[in-house]
């Protein structure tokens, strides 16, 4: 099962937990599989249409999902997910 | 345009603390930009009143041409300051960046990436030299911030 690692920043969403073994073939639906374990997620980061705030990212091993095949990357057992704050700004 | 405290309803006014040595090093973090934008990351405990233990800069990995204006920081340097915060037993609590001949508040720009967990400290660098340093929190509706209180050690 691939894995989502999450920042110190989020665990409070995750219980403390920084590794979560999910279900999915590909991003859309190993986030789903997380979402459906910590709801909590789900209403901070997801928009009703299921896209992703801005405020967050997500890198599958070293490279940013938008620069693969954003939602439908297709994951492999082994993957590592990692879901990141966006730090972007200025004046 | 800035985005100040202005609030439909009211929230809990929150604080950071934060002892003078480190405010000085974010001063001279924004000066040795100046005139880009320097940003770096807040590692603390998420006691109440948050407390900043240590700060981590980061190089602002937007393009040259518009470093004068905007930051990001690249998602390796996010794991990496989120994976040495923990070996220390912090988390990271927010973020720092600098305001180039610019007032310490946030703008709409900033509106648009903030995270509502995080604490943005903004310093406002005038002319090369670092003037004022504001923190804010993004409410929890994310469409302001409001002004933390900086209580310095």
């Amino acid at each position: 099962m691939p894995t989502i690692k999450i920042p110190t920043t989020l665990r409070h969403y995750t219980e403390g937990k920084s590794d979560i073994l999910v279900e999915g073939k590909n991003v859309a639906e190993a986030l789903d599989s997380l979402c459906q374990k910590y709801p909590s997620l789900k209403k901070n980061f997801f928009r009703k249409e299921g896209l992703l705030e801005a405020s967050i990212q997500i890198v599958l091993n070293k490279n940013l999902i938008n620069d693969l095949q954003g939602n439908q990357t297709p994951l492999k057992e082994n993957d590592i997910l990692r879901i990141l704050p966006t730090i972007a700004g200025g004046k | 345009m800035e985005v100040g405290a202005g609030l439909s309803r009211p929230y809990k006014k929150t604080v950071l603390k934060i002892s003078q040595e480190l405010l000085k090093k974010i001063h001279l973090l924004g000066e040795k930009a100046y005139p880009e934008e320097g940003v770096g990351f807040l590692f603390g405990t998420e006691a109440d009143p948050r407390q900043v233990l240590s700060i981590y800069p980061v190089a602002n990995a937007r393009e040259k041409e518009v470093r004068h204006n905007r930051y990001t920081v690249a998602p390796q340097d996010i794991i990496r300051a989120d994976e040495d915060a923990e070996k220390i037993g912090l988390n990271i609590i927010g973020v720092f960046h600098s305001h180039p001949d610019h007032p310490s508040k946030p703008s709409e720009f900033d509106l648009k990436w903030a995270a509502p967990y995080f604490s943005y400290i903004i310093t406002s660098v005038q002319n090369g030299k670092a003037t004022e340093s504001r923190s804010w929190r993004l409410n929890e509706d994310r469409n302001a911030f409001i002004e933390e209180g900086i209580e310095s050690l």
